[in-house]
């Protein structure tokens, strides 16, 4: 409410005065999910240290020997922490009571600063009360547990340099192996992220993207090993054209249901989810089945296989460059034809669409299909091109991971291709984080949970880091109930 | 005498904004004080300040010669401060004793709520101040007058005696508006002091005892009725000469445009929205729709339009029946529509202004090329359209939400008045406007006409159907009592038929001859 007052009140410029530069409009479209994962990987970092067996019983320890001054100390620790985000909240008042003219530039800079030296504070507090150990043992598992993350998702950068100067392809391969194959995994993750992207961008919700994945692994999984005899120029377009197209089968149900009837597509694409996955199963353990006795398709031919670049192990293959392809498109779609104009109507405000002469049923058609195609094609890329196969665990929640890539992507292809390729880059390394670190591969999807609560009510992070919003720059995710 | 409420200099800062600057105001006992002035003009500010909503950067409050501070409207309400909102805050399905309780509920035993005792106070207080309403109605039962009263009540319940009306004449016909200030009087009289936040001129000149008029966030001065004259207290509130009177010429009707025979439209709920509407817009002429809002008028409009389905009846444009046609189709036979709720259906306000200014034809050339959008071709059109009707704004690039509303409208009237086009649909286009803006739309609607297009426009507000108009209907519960003739009507017989009179008995208090012309 201030902020719509602040802005009637805003002296309206005489036009011709030039608009917000390029460069802030990225940095304010980049800062909320950047912050986000930032204070994702903090509150991470608290966790992992937490649950470190090892930091708990120096913690306990080290408490079971605190004296009654220790105890005062402590309290005096609980103190500055309360006073630190006091001050930090209310830069302004106290500046003002100190003399200042308290400008925004002025508060921003005190607020840094008191919040560093709160945190300075706190930390000498504690070290003198004997917490140090405990500090160290912390910040060592956390050390431990990110090194392990980086290292696992991009590799080892002395390892590469190493490898390129040898010349090996062993060495090489391995150097590269991690890279490779944060790569791979973030391929998945772009077609489905786009897939809900679009559908935030149509209004529509799109739940439903595991399910229409599923689709689309099972249309070209059957067209890869039940036709034979084609060379690989057809065969490959004809195996992704039925993935797209049994993703897009799949969405048009809640699609046509929601046009039609104002269904509301989230529910109806959370049933059509459970279609798919007992569809799937029926199917790996009766038509589609390999003879044997695991409930997988048999292998596609090898002509349906999407080509891969290097050698075993390195898995990279041509379906990063088709994912990169469709993000292109789906920036041109959404933001240069007129049909995004139309999608993007309907999604920013319906009643303006359909006074503008939209046809807003054909919209949400069209919309919630090339969703689905989308998401199609991202359990496509996986049977085509990793696993030459379908089982029924190939997708490890893609579909609905793709849904916090959306949101921190802002909906926008360029994002949801970068925040695709940090969450590859993530949970390819969070195997090795396992190994190295003994730290659970689910911290990646608290960390992960976290990024989503905290994109999905930004006022969060906004308070947090005292971000002024600016006004209409709130994105519309879904619509209300029916209609 | 002490001032019952004083404010010192008050000044507040937004970013990049002064919106009160050292604002001084002084309310007397038993005193209607008017405050006057344009959107943004920083009267909300100062009333939200006085309510504790906003703390102010500099300056003091002194409510009857003790300085305050306010924190939250709990506190303004402690000391007696209490605001009616434009918007009002009732919960419909609970009655009006409910309501009124709400916040400040009677308790017996400690845990129950005293219904009774409530709704006896309400009683007296009603007798007292002569605000008629039944503690036991359902707030969603009764007319917006009577909620209006409700929210009174609220305040008197409170013990407020410094009452602050926002924009309370808003939503009320001609008559609750004379009521209402009847109530007002009556209060003041009864030892109240009020604050009257309007931007209508002639409201201002009846009811207030004094009037002050901001203007950018200060007080560009003080006066009385009886020194004031809409025309000076425009000019205060612009900054500049206004002109209130749209000079015109008489119309020159051409053939029909828009032809509505039996329209009979259903709303939301089901209900006979429109009922059996039959009337005719000839080209060159401003057709005005009277009525209270809620009588019928939106869903004909829609329905008009395209926008709603009518179930019987038929509409007919530029000779080819549109009753169940399109949106699309009947803007591309040359019929522009600015509509009601501009920021629900006539703009996508996260779009910039250039994509707005694109919003009926982006479809076709020159904004389309096959499937493609010409960016070019929009902006271009877009810094034109700006430039000519007067948008204020940084760039096109800007997106609609951060215009003012009257900026919004222009971007909206830009759009739909740059085509070429046979019939304006407008409904309340100057809907929240400021003077400045409303004498620009007026303006370009009157060009329109004389340039030979046929023009519907609705609008609740007596005085622009009359300021516009060539001929004027009257709406009430969906019907259209009378089509009369603009030129010989008064105000005080159209204000009769939008609250139900009928125009079959209804004596005229006639300037002249009063023709009540068959619905053609």
């Amino acid at each position: 409410m201030a902020d719509s007052l602040v802005q009637d009140l805003l002296p309206k410029p005489a036009e011709g005065t030039s608009s917000v530069p390029w460069w802030r409009r990225i940095v304010e479209a980049v800062q909320l999910p950047l912050l986000a994962l930032f204070t994702a990987f903090v509150v991470g970092a608290f966790i992992i240290a937490l649950t470190d067996l090892a930091v708990l019983a120096l913690l306990t320890d080290t408490i079971s020997r605190l004296n009654a001054i220790g105890y005062a100390l402590l309290a005096l620790t609980a103190a500055v922490i309360i006073l630190g985000i006091g001050i930090s909240r209310r830069p302004e008042v106290i500046l003002k009571r100190l003399g200042f003219a308290a400008t925004g530039r002025q508060s921003r800079w005190f607020n840094i600063i008191a919040v560093l030296l709160t945190i300075a504070a706190v930390i000498g507090l504690l070290i003198t009360i004997g917490f140090g150990p405990v500090l160290s043992a912390g910040a060592e598992s956390v050390r431990r547990a990110y090194g392990a993350l980086l290292e696992g998702s991009l590799g080892n950068p002395a390892q590469m340099i190493a490898a390129i100067q040898s010349g090996d392809g062993r060495q090489m391969a391995q150097a590269f192996y991690p890279i490779s194959e944060a790569l791979v995994a973030s391929t998945p993750y772009i077609f489905a992220g786009l897939a809900v992207a679009l559908g935030f961008r149509s209004g529509l919700f799109n739940i439903g993207v595991e399910g229409q994945l599923f689709i689309g692994a099972i249309t070209s999984v059957f067209v890869g090993y039940s036709i034979t005899g084609l060379p690989a120029i057809i065969h490959i377009p004809l195996a992704l054209a039925a993935g797209a197209l049994g993703g897009a089968a799949w969405a048009f149900i809640p699609g046509f249901l929601k046009a039609r009837v104002g269904a509301h597509e989230v529910i109806n694409t959370i049933m059509m989810n459970y279609i798919a996955f007992r569809l799937s199963e029926w199917l790996l353990n009766g038509p589609m089945k390999r003879p044997g006795s695991v409930p997988v398709s048999p292998f596609i031919e090898a002509s349906a296989q999407l080509p891969r670049f290097f050698p075993d192990p390195i898995r990279f293959h041509f379906g990063f460059f088709i994912a990169i392809g469709a993000a292109a498109f789906v920036w041109w779609f959404l933001f240069k034809s007129k049909w995004g104009f139309e999608l993007r109507t309907v999604g920013a405000n319906p009643s303006a669409a359909k006074y503008a002469g939209m046809n807003i049923a054909r919209t949400i058609i069209l919309a919630m299909c090339l969703s689905g195609a989308l998401a199609g094609l991202a359990g496509t890329n996986e049977v085509l091109g990793v696993n030459y196969n379908l089982a029924n665990a190939f997708s490890s929640g893609y579909g609905f991971d793709s849904i916090a890539l959306a949101l921190l992507g802002r909906s926008h292809p360029a994002g949801v291709v970068a925040a695709s390729l940090l969450f590859g880059t993530l949970r390819s390394g969070a195997t090795r984080m396992q190994n190295v670190a003994q730290i659970p591969v689910d911290i990646i999807s608290v960390i992960q949970a976290l990024v989503i609560a905290f994109i999905a009510a930004p006022a969060i992070i906004r308070s947090i880091y005292r971000i002024v919003q600016a006004k209409g720059s709130d994105m519309v995710f879904t619509r209300g109930w029916g209609r | 005498m002490t001032p019952v409420l004083e404010l010192r200099n008050i000044t507040k800062r937004f970013p990049g904004v002064l919106a009160n600057d050292h604002i001084s105001f002084t309310l007397e006992q038993n005193e209607i004080h008017a405050l006057l002035g344009e959107n943004g003009a920083g009267k909300s500010t100062l009333m939200n300040i006085l309510y504790g909503l906003y703390q102010p950067d500099e300056g003091e409050i002194i409510v009857r010669g003790k300085p305050v501070t306010i924190h939250s409207p709990t506190d303004a309400i402690k000391v007696g401060i209490g605001m009616v909102h434009q918007h009002f805050m009732l919960v419909p399905v609970l009655t009006v004793t409910e309501n009124v309780m709400l916040g400040d509920e009677m308790l017996t035993g400690g845990a129950f709520l005293d219904r009774k005792r409530a709704a006896q106070r309400i009683r007296d207080i009603s007798k007292q101040y002569g605000l008629e309403v039944d503690p036991d109605a359902y707030i969603k039962d009764l007319p917006v007058g009577v909620q209006q009263r409700v929210e009174i009540i609220k305040l008197l319940f409170r013990n407020a005696d410094i009452l602050i009306l926002d924009e309370p004449t808003a939503v009320l016909t001609p008559q609750e508006v004379d009521d209402l200030f009847k109530v007002i009087r009556s209060l003041v009289d009864q030892g109240k002091s009020l604050i009257f936040i309007t931007h209508k001129l002639r409201e201002v000149l009846m009811s207030a005892d004094r009037i002050t008029v901001l203007r950018l966030g200060r007080v560009v001065g003080s006066t009385t009725p009886k020194q004031a004259t809409q025309q000076s207290l425009a000019a205060m509130m612009v900054g500049r000469e206004v002109m209130l009177e749209i000079d015109k010429e008489p119309a020159k009707p051409g053939e029909v445009v828009l032809s509505v025979k039996d329209l009979e439209v259903l709303d939301e709920r089901l209900n006979v929205a429109v009922d059996d509407v039959t009337f005719d817009v000839r080209a060159g002429e401003i057709l005005g729709v009277a009525g209270v809002q809620g009588n019928g008028q939106t869903e004909l409009v829609e329905a008009v339009t395209g926008m709603r389905n009518a179930i019987s009846g038929h509409i007919n444009i530029l000779g080819q029946d549109v009753t169940h046609a399109a949106p699309r189709r009947i803007t591309q036979l040359g019929v522009a529509h600015v509509p009601e709720d501009r920021q629900r259906d006539g703009l996508v306000l996260s779009y910039p202004i250039a994509d707005n200014m694109a919003l009926q034809e982006y479809y076709k050339p020159p904004y389309a090329r096959g499937a493609v959008l010409d960016e070019a071709a929009i902006d271009k059109e877009a810094a034109v359209l700006v430039k000519q009707f007067d948008v204020r704004t940084p760039s096109i690039e800007t997106p609609a939400s951060s215009l003012s509303g009257g900026n919004q409208q222009k971007v909206l009237i830009a759009r739909e008045l740059s085509r070429p086009i046979k019939l304006l649909v407008a409904s309340q286009p100057t809907r929240g406007l400021d003077v400045g803006s409303i004498e620009y739309i007026h303006k370009r609607i009157v060009q329109k006409r004389d340039e030979g297009t046929g023009v519907l426009l609705i609008s609740p507000e007596l005085d622009e159907i009359l300021a516009l108009s060539d001929r004027i209907a009257v709406m009430y519960r969906g019907r259209m009592v009378a089509i009369v003739d603009a030129a010989t009507v008064t105000k005080e017989y159209l204000g009769l038929l939008m609250a139900g009179a009928d125009p079959a008995t209804t004596p005229l208090p006639a300037r002249d001859k009063l023709a009540v012309a068959e619905a053609v």
